[in-house]
């Protein structure tokens, strides 16, 4: 399956303030057939994406280096020191050249307003923290199928062709730094149990 | 007539569960030994490293900021301690996850006596959780070097 831009992995950019969650963070996502690289706050993530201000890059990476490392989805934390999840979001969407970049927010809280803030602002998904497995696998398909939408590789069958099968054996046969497990072999929970667009939770 | 290896398999799964039926640890510890592999063997115990780490210096700024009597600042109380309800919830680490909760309400409610007894709770309780779980990696350990297989708990 090739997708510009996708290569063999997505690359996934991960904010968070958090020793401990970049950590299971970072496993996760490598786990599930991901490049991942952590930042641990919005300004770090800014400035790896070369958005930190008027002057440019203080990061010393060339474009060239971008174009290698081009992030195919930011997962970020909402409670952060600094900049929170939700300002970097709107930054980010503001950016003509990383707009197009889906952006999944992370909370501990399940907080309504919250959630449907993120969700106007253009985010592509709200994870409710401890992340677990299920949720990663779920987000990858998503951001797959996202993907390939804005490939225009959906004409030929209709809008909700799920690839599961091509998803999951595609990206375990990539080699670089990622393991090479076989995430469809793993034990999962139900990934609707995270799910929190806009649907009323009574708790 | 059991080996040496069935023993302490036998145990491991016992203390396993005792950890979890106690409320030590919650599902979400599952989780993370589900990210453990050949190719990264460690990771829980790199991760709970770290969490404990987590505890030793926010539990430090919070006793500090409690300290200033007359001035507490219950602002950096509160975050602290929202840090570490995240980092707890994130390793499985029921116990202290449910005392950072109180710990949070006392320090919503600006009650100082009461922050401090809760502080003092999740001190001790992250030292017990520190205790078992290297008791636990132990016994991991004297399985591998039995050589035996760690088995696979289902709770």
């Amino acid at each position: 399956m090739a997708l510009g831009g996708f290569s063999s992995e997505l690359h996934v950019l991960a904010v968070d303030d958090s020793f401990v969650d970049r950590k299971v963070i970072e496993r996760l996502l490598k786990i599930s057939a991901c490049k991942v690289t952590t930042v641990e706050s919005g300004a770090r993530a800014l400035q790896y994406l070369g958005l930190d201000g008027p002057n440019g890059s203080s990061s010393a990476l060339t474009i060239l280096d971008k174009q290698d490392l081009k992030v195919n989805l930011i997962v970020t934390d909402y409670s952060m020191p600094g900049l929170t999840g939700y300002e970097l979001l709107k930054k980010i969407k503001e950016s003509s050249a990383f707009r197009e970049i889906p952006v999944v927010i992370m909370s501990s809280e399940n907080i309504q307003p919250r959630i449907e803030q993120c969700m106007i602002e253009g985010a592509e998904d709200f994870l409710l923290k401890p992340v677990k497995l299920a949720d990663v696998k779920r987000l990858k398909e998503l951001i797959m199928r996202v993907g390939e939408a804005k490939e225009g590789l959906t004409k030929s069958s209709s809008p909700k062709r799920i690839l599961q099968n091509d998803i999951d054996s595609s990206p375990s046969s990539s080699s670089s730094s990622s393991s090479s497990q076989d995430v469809s072999s793993l034990d999962d929970d139900t990934p609707s149990s995270k799910r929190m667009k806009l649907e009323p939770k009574s708790s | 007539m059991d080996t040496l290896i069935a023993q302490l398999q036998r145990q491991f799964r016992d203390y396993t569960i005792s950890l979890y039926h106690q409320g030590f640890l919650d599902d979400q510890f599952t989780e993370l030994k589900k990210l453990q592999d050949e190719c990264s063997p460690d990771f829980v115990a790199e991760v709970v490293t770290l969490f404990f780490e987590d505890c030793e210096k926010l539990i430090s700024n919070m006793a500090r900021a409690l300290d200033q009597t007359g001035n507490v600042d219950f602002k950096l109380v509160g975050s602290s301690v929202h840090q570490l309800k995240g980092s707890s919830s994130s390793v499985g680490a029921k116990r202290v996850k449910g005392l950072c909760v109180t710990l949070k309400e006392c320090c919503d409610s600006q009650n100082f006596e009461g922050c401090v007894r809760c502080l003092q709770q999740v001190d001790i309780e992250y030292k017990t959780l520190k205790a078992k779980l290297q008791d636990l990696f132990n016994l991991e350990q004297q399985i591998v070097q039995a050589g035996g297989r760690i088995p696979q708990v289902d709770i």
